[in-house]
């Protein structure tokens, strides 16, 4: 009988929604097993309701300790609560925190591990897929047969479920030391002068715009067009525009009504940060690019050739 | 301060992926070979802290053509490198496993790796390697604010912009996210004194792999509408999508 477990995810009060998609992937897997969610911190009684609407059963793990999250302290916790109850899997979102202690809690389990998974198989041993080369290829792999397996899961992929409505436990457990690392606090995002979240055109500019120089290209066609310009990761890695124009998953979401991609191959970090704009143009040198999967209209060419014509054109009909 | 840097010799994402004819493996003629995009911000970063506080670099790689990469790093400023050599491809278990076992002798205050490797994305060796090493860690981090003298305070990204601020006690372990600085270009003095530094090699004998791989190949796909032509007319459909939508 599979057990399957499910470590839940939250801060500063909200319940992150991976956790509700791994309940959902548990509850695929399980067969006549159980799907079973844990989750961890201060004032949790609200999460673990939640939780309990598409698990099993809810492991509560409570303690002022656990008011943020401490690497240490959850493998801590979870090691205490799997060594009475075995997991056959244990998904972990694969978000900045799962991801960070998601390797650490398999060699304390002794389990094979797989990272930023996309789809499981668990029928025949444990076969997963995911994504290599920021998503320009996929790859099937099946994982050394174990007792336990530890997989983080990328988020967005499982949103389709049913309710179980299970019941909610207290495990009883508080951690059993000092962890050597310290939270200090958050640190909000910085604000600039412009909400890119807010607005309605965004002209996106992307590594393949090759030097800060090109930047004023850009600018050109926003202002023709009414918008702002924003990036992905690397030009604000680089400098070229500020950390507050960043588009994707550790920058912002943005939904305007016209997202004009230049340059950007289309990483899922970027992607989850603009594929719900209401039309998406991508220009990008590369046919396989996977902007191109989340894109309404492609043009598969060099921006430097496609982009000044577009401005000339533009300049024409203002007059 | 000393310090050592894990490097991954890997493939850029934008040279020419393929599937290899075994339909298992990435091809390898298309691919071009650098030092792994976050490890380049990772071995600025110690070379920084050691300019600042003094200490050794020492920079790790694994992987029979691994050379290139220690040598770039070796350019820009460590003082030695550690060569693994190794033929087949290790799982991130197995290269944590070797790391290990090749620094077992080195005396460190702080390992830094990148926060994933930029052809298999794993995320996964530098935290593998502090389990195995029982060392406090951090990930995805964004600036490494202050250095005591037995203690760091970083901070480490977490989604929407924000990052959280956390102290570590040292020796741990953190693997950088990038943008963390500015990684200097490697100068033909740097490539000069690069060859008088020490280049050693440490056999390991792998431990088995955890994973298979049972399939390569592209992904499934959505596609655009493509818009064809030459840039004219390119630029005339574009205009013509953009009015019809009452955005021009
Ligand atoms: C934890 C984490 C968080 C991240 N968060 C974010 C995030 O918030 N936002 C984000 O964007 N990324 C984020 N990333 C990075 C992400 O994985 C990608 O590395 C990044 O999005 C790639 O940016 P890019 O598309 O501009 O560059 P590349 O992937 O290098 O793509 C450049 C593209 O430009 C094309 N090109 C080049 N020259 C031309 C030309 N002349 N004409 C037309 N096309 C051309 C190329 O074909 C290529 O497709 C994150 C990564 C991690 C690990
Ligand atoms: C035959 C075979 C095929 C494989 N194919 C796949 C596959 O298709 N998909 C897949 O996901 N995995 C695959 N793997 C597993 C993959 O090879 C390992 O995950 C890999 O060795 C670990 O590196 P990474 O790229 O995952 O590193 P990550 O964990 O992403 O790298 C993080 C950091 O660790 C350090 N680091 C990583 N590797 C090295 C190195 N070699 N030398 C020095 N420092 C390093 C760097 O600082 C790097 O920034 C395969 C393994 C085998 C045995």
């Amino acid at each position: 009988m599979m057990r399957v477990f499910v470590i839940a995810e939250h801060r500063m009060g909200e319940l992150n929604p991976i956790s509700i998609e791994m309940l959902n992937l548990a509850n695929a897997l399980k067969g006549d097993g159980t799907s079973e969610a844990v989750v961890i911190g201060k004032d949790i009684n609200a999460y673990a309701e939640e939780l309990a609407k598409y698990a099993d059963v809810v492991w509560k793990i409570e303690d002022n300790s656990l008011e943020n999250y401490n690497p240490e302290l959850y493998i801590d916790v979870l090691m205490q609560l799997f060594a009475n109850n075995k997991p056959d899997v244990v998904l972990i979102g694969n978000t900045s925190c799962g991801s960070e202690y998601a390797p650490y809690l398999a060699v304390k389990l002794n389990a094979p591990i797989a990272t930023d998974v996309v789809a499981v198989n668990a029928t025949d041993g444990m076969k997963v897929s995911r994504y290599l080369f920021q998503g320009k290829l996929m790859t099937d792999l099946k994982l050394k047969d174990a007792e336990t397996y530890v997989l983080t899961i990328r988020q967005g992929v499982f949103k389709e479920g049913v309710e179980v409505n299970g019941e909610i436990k207290d495990a009883g457990i508080k951690p059993s030391k000092e962890p050597a690392r310290k939270f200090v606090q958050y640190i909000e995002p910085e604000v600039g002068e412009v909400d890119i979240s807010q607005a309605e055109v965004i002209v996106a500019v992307g590594r393949g715009i090759d030097d800060e120089s090109n930047i004023e290209l850009a600018e050109e066609l926003a202002e023709l067009l009414g918008g702002v310009v924003a990036g992905s990761r690397p030009v604000i890695d680089n400098g070229w525009l500020p950390k507050d124009r960043q588009v994707g998953i550790s920058g912002k979401i943005v939904k305007p009504k016209l997202y004009l991609a230049l340059g950007i191959s289309g990483a899922f970090q970027h992607v989850m940060g603009m594929k719900d704009s209401e039309l998406i143009i991508a220009v990008n040198k590369d046919p396989e690019a996977p902007i191109f999967g989340v894109a309404h209209y492609g043009i598969v060419g060099d921006i430097f050739e496609v982009f000044p014509e577009l401005v000339e054109k533009l300049n024409e009909m203002k007059g | 301060m000393n310090i050592i840097v894990l490097a991954k010799h890997a493939p850029d994402p934008e040279s020419e992926i393929n599937v290899a004819s075994d339909g298992k493996s990435v091809d390898e003629r298309g691919l071009v070979f650098d030092i792994n995009d976050w490890d380049r911000y990772a071995i600025e970063e110690a070379i920084r802290i050691k300019e600042e506080k003094g200490g050794e670099v020492v920079v790790v790689g694994v992987g029979s053509k691994c050379e290139d990469t220690l040598r770039k790093c070796l350019a820009m400023g460590a003082d030695r490198a550690i060569k693994i050599p190794v033929d087949t491809s290790l799982d991130a278990y197995q290269t944590a496993e070797a790391i290990k076992e090749a620094i077992k002798d080195e005396k460190f205050d702080l390992i830094l790796a990148g926060m994933m490797s930029q052809d298999l994305n794993n995320a996964q060796v530098g935290v593998l390697l502090a389990a195995m090493l029982d060392l406090p860690f951090a990930t995805a981090v964004s600036v490494i604010s202050s250095i005591e003298d037995n203690s760091l305070t970083v901070a480490r990204e977490l989604e929407g912009g924000y990052n959280e601020e956390v102290t570590l006690p040292t020796p741990c372990l953190i693997t950088v996210q990038s943008g963390i600085n500015e990684p200097r270009y490697v100068s033909i003095m740097g490539i000069k004194r690069a060859k008088t530094k020490e280049m050693k090699e440490v056999s390991v004998s792998p431990t088995t792999s955890t994973l298979e791989v049972e399939k390569m190949y592209l992904p499934p796909v959505k596609k655009a509408e493509m818009i064809e032509g030459d840039p004219s007319e390119i630029a005339n459909k574009l205009i013509e999508i953009l009015k019809d939508r009452g955005l021009i």
